[in-house]
């Protein structure tokens, strides 16, 4: 492969990929309202188009038409930075995440993830921190009280969860002896899934990542019934709209990253034993991966709607006497299970 | 500040909070599952029980003729100053009747003391519920939309006599 054919095939696949996940993301906004609703005894929008499929269009073009107010004691380019930011990390997380094997298109082979890096892991976990700052930024910005409590809760939150999702990770490093993505999925083959060898370890990063992604019960930053909507209070139009997108771009990352670590990525135990034709055995593990990464996301909001928020003091001792002691059993464990069964 | 000493202790169980997570997961689920609740307004409309009090309207007997003597009881009662009676008189067996009878939807604040008042039963308290005008006049109701017969009205009829 040349080097113009290898930019060619990445762009094609970068484009796909923001497509597929700028669609994906404003029908998580639908399926989030809609889910919302059937919980609470409610039918939800259904008015625009046939069951309301149309309503994330109607909301995109009503952010967009809003006036774009900034007040007059924000500092105007943090303010404006801040949403760029949150944007940018979202969609760039997803460049190392595997979503299928390698395939052969064209007569050339194409491994079907953006960018194949030794330290796939690490770049994840390195964005997301810088993720923070989208948010921190924001609340400082803004010059208003409420804004800034919510940023300041956001930074706090983080680094007391990074230190748990940071040490789960480390299970299933120990166990794939890789940083890349793609290695970790194959490491994971049959029913070697992470989340049945390491089940504290899924439980404490699934909690994290709930945590980092800003969901409820988690959700602190923004917190509604006291901070009016903490850090995008003081944000409208199409600023709102980014922070807006760049949590559920979180949440479908959040999953995805679940799936790669825990759940065995794209593979599907057993596939091979059907003697199914190869291109049916890929369409079927792309399939795959994206199921399981929409049950996680059915799971998050599923989640959200069930459990209330935590209070400030209680996310922070779950964070740091619950959860990081469990993430470091979760690493003694991993490493007896090596040491004894020598996988 | 003292600390408060629980009533029962906690049981392993309910400290890893998972089981009281794992219970609330299935109670969400199964309303995810469940009937609605939702009308879908304009296609499926609410129908209210006799109890409810929607606009008020005059009654109108099987052979035509309304039952108001235009005693103006209620044009006397109403708290919001709704409703504005004229009364003129015929050759019938029942000589007075309202020739004018106008109540301001804009100003009715569905208490029901017309209704209360009336010595005749005239004046009800509907299931109409659908009050939207466009302009300040469309509001003030004459007799033209105020007159229902009473089979439509039996349901509030009935609810009187049973509790009023």
């Amino acid at each position: 492969m040349s080097i113009l054919e290898i930019i060619l095939f990445t762009l094609g696949k970068v484009l796909v990929l923001l497509t597929l996940i700028l669609l994906s993301v404003s029908y998580l906004v639908y399926f989030e309202r809609r889910i919302s609703a059937w919980i609470q005894n409610r039918l939800g929008p259904n008015r625009v188009g046939w069951q309301g499929v149309l309503q994330p269009f109607a909301d995109i073009f009503k952010l967009l038409l809003k006036e774009d107010i900034v007040p007059d004691k924000a500092n105007k380019k943090i303010h404006t930075l801040a949403p760029i930011i949150a944007l940018f990390v979202a969609f760039s997380t997803y460049a190392v995440i595997p979503f299928g094997p390698t395939v052969t298109l064209f007569g050339y082979s194409v491994p079907l993830v953006v960018a194949d890096i030794n330290i796939g892991i690490l770049y994840v976990l390195a964005l997301s921190s810088i993720g923070v700052y989208a948010m921190t930024l924001a609340g400082w910005s803004s010059g208003s009280k409420y804004s800034l409590l919510g940023g300041i809760r956001s930074s706090a939150q983080m680094i007391s969860y990074e230190v748990s999702m940071g040490f789960s990770v480390g299970g299933v490093l120990l166990l794939s002896q890789s940083l890349r993505p793609t290695e970790i999925v194959l490491a994971q083959s049959g029913w070697m899934w992470n989340a049945f060898i390491q089940p504290i370890g899924f439980i404490t990063f699934l909690v994290a990542s709930f945590a980092e992604t800003n969901r409820l019960p988690f959700d602190l930053p923004e917190a509604e019934p006291e901070l009016v909507g903490g850090f995008h209070t003081e944000y409208s139009s199409m600023k709102f709209a980014g922070f807006f997108l760049a949590e559920y771009a979180n949440m479908i990352i959040a999953s995805a990253l679940i799936v790669t670590l825990y759940l065995g990525g794209w593979q599907l135990p057993l596939i091979d034993t059907f003697g199914l034709p190869s291109g049916i055995v890929i369409t079927l593990q792309i399939l795959g991966f994206v199921l399981k990464m929409g049950m996680l996301l059915f799971f998050f909001i599923w989640i959200r709607w069930t459990l209330p928020r935590f209070r400030y003091d209680q996310l922070m001792s779950l964070g740091w006497k619950v959860m990081f002691p469990l993430s470091l059993i979760n690493l003694i464990w991993v490493a007896v299970l090596i040491m004894v069964f020598n996988i | 500040m003292a600390e408060k000493k629980r009533l029962k202790d906690l049981t392993f169980w309910d400290k890893i909070y998972i089981p009281a997570i794992l219970n609330g997961l299935a109670l969400t689920f199964k309303n995810l599952l469940g009937p609605k609740f939702t009308l879908k307004y304009p296609e499926e409309k609410f129908i209210p029980s006799g109890s409810y009090r929607g606009s008020p309207v005059l009654v109108v007997e099987k052979n035509g003729v309304e039952r108001c003597v235009a005693c103006g009881l209620c044009s006397r009662v109403c708290p919001a100053l709704a409703i504005e009676v004229q009364a003129a008189e015929t050759e019938n067996e029942k000589e007075r009747y309202p020739e004018k009878f106008e109540i301001n939807m804009l100003r009715c604040i569905y208490c029901g003391f017309c209704e209360e008042v009336c010595p005749e039963e005239a004046i009800l308290m509907s299931k109409e519920y659908e009050l939207a005008f466009d302009n300040r006049e469309d509001g003030i109701y004459g007799k033209d939309k105020l007159l229902k017969p009473v089979e439509e009205l039996k349901d509030r009829i009935e609810f009187l006599r049973r509790y009023k």
